[in-house]
């Protein structure tokens, strides 16, 4: 494998299980249907 | 007052796991790879991750959105959920389609998640009788043309283990009794189990086949480090022929060699040439995001009518966004992170580049591996294991194919679940015996497979982004995605909803349409066309006979429904 294949495999299976870790440790660590009050709900409420 | 749910979903990791269940399936662990290392690892991935973004991402968000909403108001089945958002008399009968097409796709798809148990118990019993391995390639393409019958038709019945016959039987009878016992104990649990033993037993094959190295040092080119290079190499050194046609591919650690090799291969050529493909002019070929996008739509299974079905069962202050996103996820890690990892490092390693170039799913799946399987070092073991992995991966997908019928039969025809699950039966059996008996090429699975698990798909798949960006309508659809959400999308996310991700999805479809319907660019037409209107294949038009009495049956079944007949009065 060349270097520039490296990187590209790195990047590529870097990023998707960073994601998939990421995502993970939210559904495991918040409860469902617990709501984030973002911009948006700030000028609803 | 909307009829309260029969079944919902015991937890959120339980449907996150469901739909990440339906995803993964052969394709992330064969096709992805094949088509990558095609293309070029950079590009393709380019492409593709441009399309996970703006057609995985949103179809399957606006699946889950619409889903849930109709789902709260009772109703479960794609038709029960168009019929929930259009108040059009007709939506119920567009919304069908995504009853058949899991009904449909589970009749041959039941068929190759028989082969994949039948090549693990292969493998175990491998273990114990090394004659059972193969020695070579002719040998492993020899056995998998006995084992689904692609000589003559009704030839894969056979009542011995190296059929399809028996593990057809058992297969189909796990489906229907997990089916049977419901979304949250059949469904979940299977997928709360399956998932991550899949994940647990590809991780270690991964282990094998990035330590096999060198196998045979007579072939030293052959190595893991070759594989990968095949896989992710951004350029492509290729020797074409005079026709243009593509001679060999080579690969070499080092890119200065690499050139002299592909160069010193079309001198001994009578007619060759040496062509080299950078990443900016693969990015150039309509091909590479025809096959990144299609593999994208495929892999995520959006556009089937499963998330829209499970997302029904969900809960009114679940966070969907999260959900969709953790499911898709799960799929790209199996995807690129274990399935562009395993498959053609191992078969680089044994039969290099050569042995492993344009093979397509299935001869990669089960002629190929199979044999490289059997040359590793405690390939049996690890051959049952990657099979296994690969029938969890199947079974996860195969049940939620049956789902959207039981959810649509329950709805019409106010039945309870095992008569749902009895009429759905007796109906995939029929279909399931039609595609295991027509085996000869593969006609009636191929033929059901283009026109259903790939024609119909797009089709439905517009169909959704559509209606959720303009008829559900994107305030409406944007409220209701956010609804219990923990996370929410950045607002650009709206118009790709709207305008990108419909307007993406129309192009490739017409691509895709253009090139393997029509034709175009070819000398005839594709072989799907040629076996209907040229060639009057009869397997052909039978399998077009069974979409069409299960398209009917079911929207009989819906008109003659007492349930939408009351709403619409």
């Amino acid at each position: 494998m060349q270097p520039a294949g490296l990187l590209v495999m790195a990047v590529s299976v870097g990023t998707v299980t960073a994601l998939f870790l990421w995502c993970v440790w939210l559904v495991l660590t918040r409860p469902s249907g617990e709501v984030e009050q973002g911009p948006d709900d700030h000028r609803r409420s | 007052m909307a009829p309260p749910p029969r079944d919902s979903w015991g937890s959120r990791l339980g449907v996150i796991l469901a739909v990440a269940g339906s995803a993964v399936g052969l394709g992330n662990f064969i096709r992805f790879p094949g088509q990558a290392a095609q293309f070029g690892g950079g590009a393709f991935m380019i492409a593709y991750a441009i399309s996970f973004l703006i057609i995985g991402l949103p179809i399957g968000w606006a699946e889950w959105a619409m889903g849930r909403y109709a789902g709260q108001r009772g109703y479960h089945s794609a038709a029960g959920v168009f019929h929930c958002l259009v108040p059009w008399r007709g939506s119920k009968y567009i919304g069908v389609i995504g009853a058949i097409i899991p009904l449909v796709i589970f009749m041959y798809y039941v068929a190759i998640e028989a082969w994949t148990l039948g090549y693990t118990v292969r493998f175990v019993r491998a273990i114990f009788d090394p004659t059972l391995r193969f020695a070579t390639v002719t040998d492993s393409q020899a056995y998998f043309g006995r084992f689904v019958g692609s000589a003559a038709d009704g030839s894969a019945l056979r009542p011995d283990l190296d059929s399809l016959l028996p593990w057809l039987a058992v297969v189909f009878v796990i489906n229907l009794v997990l089916i049977y016992r419901g979304i949250s104990a059949g469904i979940q649990k299977v997928c709360e189990i399956g998932m991550p033993v899949l994940i647990v037993l590809s991780l270690l094959v991964l282990a094998r086949v990035l330590t096999l190295g060198t196998p045979d040092p007579a072939f030293p080119d052959r190595n893991v480090s070759t594989g990968l290079g095949y896989m992710w190499n951004p350029g492509k050194t290729l020797v074409v022929g005079e026709d243009g046609r593509t001679i060999a591919e080579v690969v070499d650690a080092d890119a200065v060699r690499q050139r002299e090799r592909a160069d010193a291969m079309a001198a001994a050529t009578p007619g060759a040439r040496v062509e080299r493909r950078t990443m900016l002019s693969q990015l150039a070929d309509p091909d590479l995001w025809l096959a990144a996008a299609g593999q994208i739509f495929f892999s995520l299974s959006v556009g089937f009518g499963v998330i829209l079905v499970y997302a029904s069962y969900v809960g009114p202050r679940d966070d969907i966004v999260l959900s969709g996103l953790t499911a898709s996820a799960t799929n790209e890690f199996c995807e690129v992170a274990l399935g562009g990892l395993i498959t053609l490092p191992a078969a680089v390693a044994f039969l290099g580049v050569a042995g492993v170039a344009g093979q397509g799913t299935f001869g990669l799946g089960f002629n190929v591996l199979p044999m490289v399987f059997s040359a590793m070092p405690a390939g049996s073991l690890f051959g049952a294991m990657f099979f296994f992995v690969l029938f969890i991966a199947a079974i996860t997908s195969s049940l939620s194919m049956l789902q959207p019928g039981i959810a649509l039969l329950e709805e019409a025809l106010g039945i309870g679940r095992k008569g749902s699950v009895g009429l759905l039966g007796t109906l995939t059996a029929l279909g399931t015996g039609f595609v295991a008996w027509f085996s000869r090429d593969l006609k009636a699975l191929d033929t059901l497979d283009f026109w259903v698990g790939t024609f119909l798909i797009f089709v439905l798949a517009m169909i959704q982004i559509v209606l959720f960006g303009w008829a559900f309508g994107i305030e409406r659809g944007w409220e209701e995605l956010h609804r219990g959400g923990a996370i929410r999308l950045p607002r650009f996310f709206r118009p790709i909803f709207r305008y990108v991700c419909p307007g993406f999805l129309v192009t490739i479809f017409v691509l895709w349409f253009l090139e393997n319907v029509v034709g175009l660019g070819r000398a005839e037409p594709s072989s799907y066309v040629a076996d209907l209107f040229e060639k009057g294949e009869p397997v052909a038009w039978l399998s077009i006979g069974v979409v069409l009495v299960v398209s009917v049956g079911l929207a009989v079944t819906i008109a003659s429904s007492k349930r939408y007949a009351d709403d619409e009065a």
